[in-house]
This record gives C-alpha cells, sequence and structure tokens, in this order.
C-alpha cells in the first residue's frame, strides 16, 4: 500500500509529521504543511471527539453540520474538523494505554516532526515530552505550543484564542474611540500563533537538513499577539504615550471608516489619505456642496471635524450599492473595499479568478468549498486538496504499513479499545 | 557569530512599511544576512509614521521602523535610476532571497521582475507580497489595514451588531501576509537545496487573511449561515467576552473570560453561587446562555464589579476556568509571564536610545535567536558594496555624486 500523500514534487516530500494538536492553532499550521506535501498523521485520541451524539437544535445553533444534519457520525461531518484536517491523515490512538504509547513511540522513530498545543501538564504526564522522544528519536522537530508556554507563573492558565487577544494586548488595539478593549470575532491569536509554529517547524527543518539536528521548539501563543503589536508597545516606550482607541480611524487619513450602503448591513469601507485622493473621491461624490466648506480643506482640518465629514458621507453612501461604491472609488485611485460577509467572500470575483477557493467531496459530508492555501509557489504549487479523513480512516496504512502490524494485530488492537470509530465516552 | 538556523543565507529586502519588513526582519532573527535596500535620502516610508521620542518625527527614530528592522544591514539604492538597477543586479548575482511590496508592475518597471532576475540568478527565491497578488481584477486596487479587513471577510464579523464594522489591531494583515511570505520563503529554500532551483513566491495580503476564518466560511458553506458580528464576545458560546470589573487605583478594571465547554461553564456558576442558572432553560449550557446574554450578564456583572482582575484570574485559573487580564500595550511590558520567558529583548540604538523590544513568541532550543538594532539609513552602504561586490573609494564616491547611494 503506498503512501496515500501523493508524491510529487512539493517542497515537503518525505517529511513526516505526528500532529497531536486540537482546534485550531496547531491544525492551522499542520495544514500548511500538508498542503506543501507533508505526511501528516492527525493522531486523534478517542475521548476528545465529544459526544456520541449531536441533537439537531445544537447543529442548527452552531450551524457546523452540512444542512444542520449531524447524521449518525457527526465528528466525520463537522465542517470545522474538515476543514482543518485536508490533506491530512487520521489515526486514533489512546495515548493513556500502554499499547497507543508504545504504538506512538514507534511512530516517532519513523517521524521527523511532532507537534501538540496541549497546556504544558499533558505530554510529561503522558510519559511523552520532548526529553522522552529525543531518546527515542535524537533528530526529531518537537513543537509545543500552549497559551503561555511551557514553564512560566502562568503557563498552567487555560487560554484560548479569546482570552489571549486581551491578555497580549491585541484587544486594546481595537475598539470604538473612547471605549474598552475589543475582541476581534475570530480568535485571532489561534491562526496567528498557527502561522508562526510553521514558520518555526520549517526554519528547524532547513538546519536539520544541513546539520542532522532536531530540536525542541517552545512556543507561547499569548506571546504572538504581544510580538504583533510590537510596534506599539515600542511606541509607548519612545513616546510616552498609551495608544488610544481609534475604531477605523487613521492618525494621517481621513476620510477613513466603513460606511453604511444601500441593502441589510452592508458597508463600504474607504480610505482618503493624499491630498489628489480627497479631490478625486469628491469628484466621485459629484462635488457636493460641503466638500468644499472650508471645514475640510487640509488634512489637518479633515482629521479635526471627522464626526462631521462622517457624516455626510454616511448620508451619500446610503443609497449606494456598496459594490458599486468601491469600483467608482478604485478607479478613481482611492482604497475603498466592501466589509465582505460570508457569502460575499466566498463569490468574492478576484478570490475566485484566482482559483483560491478548493471544492472537495467528502465521503460523508458531501461536497463543499473551503479556502485555499495563500502560499503560492510558481514550481511547486499545492499539487491537490484531498478531503479530510474520516475519523480512524487510516489505521491500515499506519499501522500496518508503516508499522507493520497485521490485521490480526490491528483488529485486536480495536477489540481493546486502543483504536476505533466512534468517540470513546468520558466517564463522569 | 551564532549558529543561526539560517546562517549563510543572503536576502535582499527592498520593501517599505510591515508586510515585507517583518518578514526580513523573521530571517535576520535566525541569522540571515538581510541587507535593507532603501531609497537615498528619504528612505522606508515607516521611518515617517512613528510614534516618536517625545512626538519628535525623526527618520531614525520612528517606532514603527525600529521594530520591523532589527537586525538588518542598511543599504542605499536608488532603483528609479538605470545605474542603481544595475548594482542591484550584481547583488541580486550573490542573493539567496529577494522580497519586495512595491504594488504589482513596479518591478517589472524597472526591469527587476522574477523573470529578469532568475535569468541572472536561476538559484533565487523572490517573493513579492502585495494587497491582492500579481494577477485577477482587483491587483491594481488599492487598499490600506482597513480595506484589507473589508475585503477578507475579517471586518464583517467584528464590531458591535448595530454599528459600524471594526478594523484591525494596528497592522495585522500585513502581519500575516509577512508571515505565509516567511514560511514560503522557507518551502522554497528546501526546494532549492533538492533540486537547485529558485522559484518565485507570490502572497495576496488578501488571501492571508481570507485563510484565518473558523467559522465564517465554513458555516456559509456546511448550512447557508452567515457570521455576524457578535459585540465584544466570541458569539456561539458565552460568556467569552471582557466584563468590567473592580478597578485598582482609581482605574476601572476589565477582565477577560472564555468559557468554551459545559464543563467550565458549570464550574463558573459554582464559583459565583449562581448554581441555580443551571434550571434556567435560558442559562441551561454556554451555547443557551450566548442567546440569552444580556440577561445573563445583567445577573452576573455586580459580582465582578466586587472583585479585581486579579482577584478573579486567580480564582478561576486555580480552578480551570479560562479568564484573563486585559493589558494595555504599557501592561505587557509589566507581565510577569513574558518576563519569565525572557520575550523582552533590550536594544540599543544611537539615535532612539535603548528600549525593549518584543521577541519572537518561539524558542529554538539549538539555535538561538540574534536581536540586533534596526538599520540607519545607509548605514551599511559601504560595507556591502565593496564587500560584496569589490567596489573600491573611487566607484563608491562616483555612485555616491550621481545620487545613486
Amino acid at each position: 500500500m503506498p503512501s496515500p500523500v501523493v508524491s510529487g514534487k512539493s517542497p515537503l516530500d518525505g517529511v513526516r509529521v505526528l500532529d497531536l494538536s486540537r482546534v485550531w492553532a496547531g491544525p492551522h499550521c499542520t495544514r500548511i504543511l500538508a498542503d506543501l506535501g507533508a505526511e501528516v498523521i492527525h493522531i486523534t485520541g478517542r475521548k476528545l471527539v465529544g459526544r456520541r451524539e449531536v441533537t439537531r437544535e445544537t447543529a442548527m445553533v452552531t450551524g457546523i453540520y452540512p444542512d444542520n444534519e449531524p447524521g449518525e457520525r457527526h465528528w466525520n461531518r463537522n465542517i470545522l474538523n474538515n476543514d482543518m484536517l485536508r490533506n491530512k491523515l487520521d489515526i486514533t490512538l489512546e495515548l493513556d494505554t500502554e499499547r497507543g504509547l508504545e504504538l506512538f513511540k514507534r511512530l516517532v522513530e519513523i517521524s521527523d516532526i511532532v507537534i501538540e498545543n496541549y497546556s504544558p501538564r499533558v505530554m510529561p504526564k503522558l510519559g511523552i515530552d520532548y526529553p522522552v522522544l529525543k531518546e527515542i528519536k535524537p533528530s526529531i522537530i518537537f513543537c509545543s505550543m500552549p497559551g503561555y508556554g511551557s514553564a512560566g507563573p502562568y503557563s498552567h492558565f487555560v487560554s484560548y484564542g479569546t482570552t489571549i487577544e486581551p491578555h497580549s494586548g491585541l484587544a486594546s488595539r481595537m475598539g470604538y474611540p473612547g471605549e474598552e478593549p475589543h475582541m476581534s470575532g475570530n480568535a485571532y491569536p489561534d491562526p496567528a500563533s498557527g502561522m508562526f509554529a510553521t514558520g518555526a517547524i520549517l526554519t528547524a527543518l532547513f538546519r536539520k537538513r544541513r546539520t542532522g539536528k532536531g530540536q525542541f521548539i517552545s512556543l507561547a501563543q499569548s506571546e504572538s499577539g504581544v510580538a504583533l503589536t510590537g510596534e506599539a508597545s515600542l511606541g509607548y516606550q519612545l513616546s510616552g504615550n498609551v495608544p488610544e482607541r481609534m475604531g477605523n480611524r487613521h492618525l494621517r487619513k481621513a476620510p477613513h471608516n466603513a460606511y453604511p450602503c444601500k441593502g441589510d448591513d452592508k458597508w463600504v469601507a474607504i480610505s482618503v489619505g493624499s491630498e489628489a485622493q480627497w479631490a478625486a473621491f469628491c469628484n466621485v461624490l459629484g462635488d457636493p456642496g460641503w466638500s468644499g466648506n472650508e471645514r475640510f480643506a487640509t488634512l489637518e482640518d479633515r482629521l479635526h471635524n471627522q464626526d462631521e465629514l462622517d457624516r455626510h458621507i454616511g448620508e451619500w453612501t446610503r443609497g449606494q450599492d456598496a459594490y458599486d461604491v468601491m469600483r467608482r472609488m478604485q478607479d478613481a485611485g482611492v482604497a475603498a473595499g466592501v466589509a465582505v460577509n460570508a457569502e460575499e467572500l466566498m463569490n468574492d470575483r478576484h478570490l475566485n479568478e484566482a482559483g483560491f477557493f478548493w471544492e472537495t467531496e467528502h465521503p460523508e459530508a458531501g461536497t463543499h468549498r473551503h479556502a485555499g492555501q495563500p502560499i503560492r509557489l510558481s514550481e511547486s504549487p499545492v499539487r491537490n486538496y484531498r478531503p479530510a479523513p474520516t475519523l480512524g480512516q487510516h489505521h491500515g496504512y499506519v499501522l500496518g504499513e508503516l508499522l507493520g502490524l497485521s490485521e490480526d494485530e490491528i483488529s485486536d488492537l480495536e477489540q481493546t479499545g486502543v483504536i476505533g470509530y466512534e468517540p470513546l465516552v468520558r466517564e463522569r | 557569530m551564532s549558529d543561526g538556523a539560517l546562517e549563510g543565507l543572503t536576502v535582499l529586502d527592498l520593501s517599505r512599511y510591515v508586510a515585507g519588513a517583518y518578514c526580513g526582519k523573521l530571517l535576520a532573527a535566525y541569522g540571515a544576512e538581510v541587507i535593507k535596500v532603501e531609497a537615498p535620502g528619504e528612505g522606508d516610508g515607516a521611518r515617517r509614521v512613528g510614534p516618536f521620542p517625545d512626538g519628535e518625527p525623526d527618520p531614525e527614530a520612528s517606532a514603527l521602523f525600529l521594530y520591523m528592522n532589527t537586525g538588518k544591514k542598511g543599504l542605499t539604492l536608488d532603483l528609479a535610476s538605470d545605474e542603481g538597477v544595475a548594482v542591484l543586479k550584481e547583488l541580486v548575482v550573490q542573493a539567496d532571497v529577494l522580497i519586495e511590496n512595491f504594488a504589482p508592475g513596479v518591478m517589472e518597471s524597472m526591469g527587476l521582475d522574477y523573470a529578469a532576475l532568475s535569468a541572472i540568478n536561476p538559484e533565487l527565491v523572490m517573493v513579492s507580497i502585495s494587497n491582492f497578488g500579481q494577477s485577477g481584477p482587483y491587483r491594481d486596487y488599492r487598499a490600506d489595514t482597513m480595506v484589507e479587513m473589508a475585503l477578507s471577510g475579517q471586518m464583517y464579523i467584528n464590531g458591535d451588531p448595530e454599528r459600524e464594522p471594526l478594523s484591525s489591531a494596528g497592522y495585522q494583515p500585513s502581519y500575516q501576509a509577512a508571515l505565509y511570505a516567511y514560511s514560503g520563503i522557507m518551502a522554497a529554500l528546501l526546494v532549492r537545496d533538492r533540486d537547485g532551483k529558485g522559484q518565485y513566491v507570490d502572497i495576496s495580503i488578501q488571501e492571508s487573511m481570507a485563510s484565518e476564518h473558523q467559522f465564517t466560511l465554513n458555516r456559509f458553506t456546511a448550512s447557508g449561515g452567515i457570521r455576524m458580528r457578535a459585540g465584544n464576545r466570541y458569539g456561539s458560546v458565552h460568556p467569552a467576552t471582557i466584563y468590567p470589573c473592580k478597578g485598582v487605583d482609581g482605574k476601572p478594571g476589565l477582565v477577560s473570560l472564555g468559557i468554551s465547554d459545559p464543563t467550565q461553564y458549570v464550574l463558573l456558576l459554582e464559583l459565583l453561587d449562581m448554581s441555580e442558572l443551571l434550571d434556567d432553560p435560558r442559562f441551561k449550557n454556554p451555547s443557551l446562555c450566548s442567546q440569552n446574554y444580556v440577561e445573563f450578564d445583567a445577573l452576573v456583572r455586580p459580582w465582578f464589579m466586587e472583585h479585581t482582575a486579579e482577584e478573579i484570574v486567580h480564582a478561576f485559573q486555580d480552578n480551570r476556568i479560562p479568564a484573563a487580564f486585559v493589558n494595555e500595550v504599557s501592561e505587557v511590558l509589566d507581565d510577569p509571564q513574558y518576563a519569565f520567558r525572557g520575550f523582552w529583548k533590550e536594544i540599543g540604538h544611537p539615535v532612539a536610545g535603548t528600549h525593549r523590544y518584543a521577541g519572537l513568541p518561539y524558542h529554538l532550543s539549538e539555535a538561538p535567536p540574534v536581536y540586533e538594532r534596526a538599520n540607519l539609513l545607509g548605514e551599511h552602504t559601504d560595507e556591502v558594496l565593496a564587500g560584496k561586490l569589490g567596489y573600491d573609494g573611487e566607484r563608491l564616491a562616483q555612485l555616491r555624486k550621481g545620487g545613486v547611494i
């Protein structure tokens, strides 16, 4: 049985990754590694799959099951998982069993990278932290990415993207003018940390190719947020001022905001910097009387009188189609963009012409479109997007082919609950 | 100097502002020689952004420039002149990587597009970062952070439901594109080491942000649902939000909660001594609570106003309930966890002075990063041109006289 990963000229051909990561931060990273051609083996502990059944009522609330039908095996129809697991292989393994642990260690022997985003207590407790795995395979690259890092006063904190955002200062840089810090609505530290992890792992792999040595990558998701606002914390030290929350406003551009358009909850973002852009902007509006008012004569004036300026602009945009405003502004050389919702994003003309979205046909979830890979390499593009595996789909390849277990041995593992195809319901 | 993981790589960094520059900074941190190419006289536009010491503009002391360009060498070169372009091409022969974030078409207009550069160095990895990529209907559209947030679907879901949607924290779209570019470069270098050929990496800021949705696209493709702005909440579960709490030293307090599963929710209500809410059909679990969050918040807010953030965070975390501080950028500098991991790097600079710079969120055990200050404008022009291209004093003087360097 050959590897299900198509071996061509992908950047990470022949690189094997053991992926213990969950939810979003780690999976975002391993999804990129998989897109780049690595053989990513996602290892699922079945106690973490959730309940045996999901009601239709819950499905309606979350909206993450195709047509709001959880089906008989909801875990194979969960669109969040299916989005994250594309191009990966999946096995189940109970790491708190002796046999599960032994099989995991045998997989480490034939792998290049291990990644996990558990809280720092978990891996040592299971007995598979870096010092242990390094003994088994000295060249292993091990990436650990808990919320606050593997040691320190807050390392035991339970954390999510939603709490890291305020803690790291990211939320303090968002929010309506004069109001409290605002969360992004997108658990942004998750993918952002996944991106740092990807960079760190590829850097370690590059070094390994030259020196043969592996290493331990210790990432703190919370530090990602601080790194991504580093210019502001440095700016505070230089100027002595804590930056104010400005909403959509800009220190050196005005008008600069999202304006309401015709229809329900339609908005267009418009950004005017230079005097030439201001003239072009006014021209698109038909040079209305107010635009010649001395209160808006210079950038300084426009910055100073933004509330009034925004009211005038909003009165005009309210009767306009958001896309129409965007096109007319852009044609005139003014930066503008529709604040697109999910449907508009998926139908975006530009992204579709660029072939950004990919359609996959999943045996249990059906056919769906997903965002593709922004890393576009001219000579080694993403070859294909295989649908997410079903739970335990690759036991045969990974345990049979890679580890050489017989069919009897594999069915014995299933009978003793070390592997399986359904959630293991937690005893309370 | 160090055994940096990227020791021996030479990078030409033609980028301005954030997207390309942050990518170059990361390469420099792991030991690559990153040569920042700036226009003579004015330099990178980030030099004029600030904030500045005491609010006094100084092109050598802009926080944005200082942070984005740590560890780089400074070369000035006028790419609008034929001679400047010729010098750059000589450098390209010796380079491993070239980074640029001009508007699409600008490199080509200077004769520096990938086709031209790969002809003189087939092993070159070139990365272009642009708002919408190098082709397609929006290629020449103008954008900034807010417009990128709008067209990537991030703005629509950000903010209060009844008010205008909100842009991002600082420069996040550019930062993310920088991180995709970094991984793209590393992947291309791995291919180059294997196949002996370079390649072109085309990174779109819009695609970078559009690939970072959790519920937005997925919910739509699964069930047709549109993710809406939820206010200062994560939306589908509650309380994952920011609550006002008891202040300290006259400052109002805030605390972050991140309840995401029923177990945490039960523990939370126990700790608040409000377990009876579990019997109320509106508040049985975090999903239902999310649908009735206004009523829920009215019930719990008084409790939070009686406790400080310090008390709440520790009491909650001791019970495995996700809670966190709500920090301003001034406060993260004093956070004990970041201090413990040595996250802040003290870096001196001849004009801006010595300050603490945010480090990188990852440590490589066998290859520690190098943290050095940003380059001054043209600081290493002579060193680079003499060292790499063997230019003598006469040649340098001639280039300088012609305004090329």
